[in-house]
């Protein structure tokens, strides 16, 4: 695993116009060979843009950007033939079976024949989908065809997968299982791997991740640096007076607290022993509190003070959770 | 780390992975998302991977696209039999319903051929026509469902694209002209080797010209309803224009004048002028039902109409693809 080595991808103040409005305002970053590199971004950030320009579909305004050691504008044919894509939007033929879509784009991307069906035969394996292969597309739930379009993005040993959003809208245990396949495939082919999500768990299987806001990288790191950068654990408590309790936070402990959420919410390091005392000196009546390690949605929220709408409702973020969940001021 | 050691499984593989890669200090979270519940389908045995290798472009890769495209459009025919079976409605309805219905009021004026005969060329234009136009409209159901992307972003020129969708049309709409050719019987016309290719050489041309101009519409409009909307326009009045149903002579001036400048008169006069050298019928009849596109007196040959219709098809066809080379 070069991670250090050759880059895969180097892109280089990349910017893209849509009339007046910028949808990607000059990013500069580089992903090593052989890495899983993640965009984390709430909805229209630019992440699907700048996945557009560096598969070529899209042209960029200015700035340029290379892709398995070719730029994307002058020769786009040479990184056609080194990516794989699968995209936010489906992309498959309904009305062929999984292994005629599979085939139709070994034509397109012209594989040698004989090695088609051992090929399919292996990505279609990886992702569980060989006894499925002459099922009919528009038969398949939402999470087989997911599968099917990772399958398809391989077919043709591409040097760098570009994934937009490849787990959108499914269950977490879907989810998951693809998670595991794209790492699999990455040890597997040796392949370096673009993606984008906003899940901010998600993340957390990426070696490094950009987080990008309103068209701009606003930080980037591995996920772990990222969080051990934040420093602290996320404190939140449920008071009758949230005012009272931020004043009392300032006085008492010095610490800056703020409402998200309806809820009060502060970082401080070392959540377990601040609680105690927060309840043996606290003046305000506390009626909950939870303390979490600091996730990405931290890291996200010191980079750009907001939280990203979509995590609130993902179940899975709970197991990302040390929960400890006191009500009604009952004691331990 | 050898590969064999990678693959031993799917479980420890992925924590090994994660692991590998993962920036030092603190247990991963990765490890204990992979680790905890059920484990995901585990791949098969451990195999040598397949490398696969994308050739540069060549003329061999775009041979080879176009086939692809054009073959799917076949698949995809075959597999809609309610397609098949739709499109081949309206020209049933007439030229048996219209036909029989009219042939009461136009027995006088027909010097004794079955109306049915005489629009059975127009018939055949037409079957093809309406399966090219419904052909032409997959590239904006393609869109729709996100399937033109695929095709988009492949190593090969878009042309190779378009003129794969060109073919794959034209040779559906001749395949249902073809079910058509079929009822010559049944409008007292008789079979003859050059009969057959003739029109098959016809209806390939005017399919193959239909689609490329399908495809050049298609490009532009990106809703399906429009784009029906679109074809309905333009090729319903061409339709009737074109003298498919009735003989392109003695017409009102502004009719012959539109009559002259419709494209499809002059799929439609040759393939009647064929049909009819195949029937024994009075000189009489052959002068009222088969006068032929004339301009100043001077009766175009069929071959020259014939070649009208394979030049407009292939620049209709070079515009599909500019446009769709164009496009991002
Ligand atoms: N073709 C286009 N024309 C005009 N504006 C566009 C176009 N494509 C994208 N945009 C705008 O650019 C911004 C970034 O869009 P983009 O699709 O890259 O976001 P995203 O990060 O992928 O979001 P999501 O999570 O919703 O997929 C959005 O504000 C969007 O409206
Ligand atoms: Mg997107």
């Amino acid at each position: 695993m070069d991670v250090t080595g050759t880059r895969a991808i180097t892109v280089d103040n990349l910017l893209k116009r849509y009339g007046d409005f910028e949808a990607v305002k000059g990013v500069s970053f580089e992903v090593g060979q052989g890495e899983v590199f993640g965009f984390l971004g709430p909805n229209g950030a630019g992440k699907s843009t700048t996945i557009n320009m560096l598969c070529t579909l899209t042209r960029p305004t200015s700035g340029r950007a290379e892709v398995a050691g070719h730029d994307v504008v002058s020769a786009r044919d040479d990184v056609r033939r080194n990516i794989g894509l699968v995209f936010q939007d489906p992309t498959l033929d309904g009305y062929l079976t999984a292994l005629q879509n599979l085939r139709l784009h070994a034509e397109l991307y012209g594989v040698e024949s004989a090695l088609v069906l051992p090929r399919a035969k292996q990505v279609l394996q990886m992702v569980g989908l060989w006894d499925r292969r002459d099922g009919v597309v528009q038969t398949f739930s939402g999470g087989m065809r997911r599968r099917l379009e990772i399958a398809r993005g391989l077919m043709h040993s591409p040097r760098v997968l570009f994934l937009d959003e490849p787990t959108i809208g499914l269950d977490p245990q879907t989810r998951r299982s693809i998670w595991t396949y794209i790492r699999e495939l990455q040890e597997r082919e040796q392949i370096t791997i673009f993606m984008t999500t906003h899940y901010m768990d998600e993340a957390e299987w990426c070696d490094r991740i950009a987080i990008m806001d309103a068209g701009q990288i606003v930080a980037l790191d591995a996920p772990e640096t990222l969080k051990a950068g934040v420093g602290t654990d996320r404190v939140t408590i449920q008071t009758d007076d949230n005012e009272a309790a931020i004043a009392a936070l300032a006085a008492d402990f010095g610490v800056e607290a703020r409402i998200v959420e309806g809820h009060v919410t502060f970082g401080v390091a070392g959540g377990e022993t601040f609680v105690p005392r927060l309840f043996s000196e606290f003046s305000v009546p506390v009626t909950g509190v939870s303390v979490s390690r600091p996730t990405l949605d931290d890291v996200f929220m010191s980079y750009t003070g907001s939280t990203i709408r979509d995590a609130e409702e993902d179940p899975a973020k709970a197991r990302n959770r040390t929960m400890m969940r006191m009500m009604g001021g009952a004691r331990r | 780390m050898s590969r064999e050691h990678r693959l031993s499984g799917p479980e420890p593989m992925v924590i090994t992975a994660s692991a590998s890669v993962a920036p030092a200090g603190g247990p991963s979270t990765t490890t204990s998302l992979a680790g905890g519940g059920p484990a995901p389908t585990p791949p098969a045995e451990p195999i040598e991977v397949v490398r696969v290798h994308v050739p540069q472009r060549s003329a061999r890769s775009e041979y080879r696209a176009v086939k692809i495209v054009w073959r799917r459009e076949l698949v995809r025919f075959v597999n809609d039999r309610m397609r098949i079976v739709t499109s081949l409605v309206q020209p049933f309805l007439f030229l048996f319903v219209l036909g029989s219905g009219l042939q009461q009021l136009s027995a006088a004026g027909t010097h004794g051929v079955d109306l049915k005969t005489f629009i059975y060329p127009g018939i055949l234009c037409m079957t093809v026509m309406f399966t090219a136009m419904f052909s032409a409209a997959s590239i904006v159901w393609d869109r729709e469902f996100g399937f033109l992307r695929e095709m988009m972003v492949a190593p090969v020129r878009r042309s190779s694209i378009v003129i794969g969708k060109a073919l794959g049309g034209a040779t559906v709409a001749t395949v249902q002209g073809l079910i058509v050719l079929c009822l010559a019987w049944a409008v007292h016309i008789p079979y003859s080797l050059g009969l057959i290719f003739g029109v098959v050489g016809i209806q390939v041309l005017l399919a193959f010209a239909i689609t490329s101009f399908g495809i050049m519409v298609a490009i532009r409009i990106k809703q399906m309803q429009s784009f029906m909307g679109v074809m309905q326009m333009v090729v319903m009045p061409m339709y009737f224009i074109s003298g498919a149903l009735f003989p392109a002579r003695g017409l009102p001036t502004w009719l012959t004048v539109l009559n002259r400048i419709d494209p499809l008169a002059y799929a439609v006069d040759p393939m009647r002028r064929l049909v009819f050298s195949h029937l024994q019928i009075s000189a009489a009849a052959r002068r009222v039902l088969d006068p032929g596109l004339s301009w100043w007196g001077w009766r175009m040959p069929a071959i020259l109409e014939v070649a009208v219709i394979a030049v407009l098809g292939a620049v209709m066809l070079a515009i599909a693809v500019a446009e769709f080379s164009a496009t991002e």
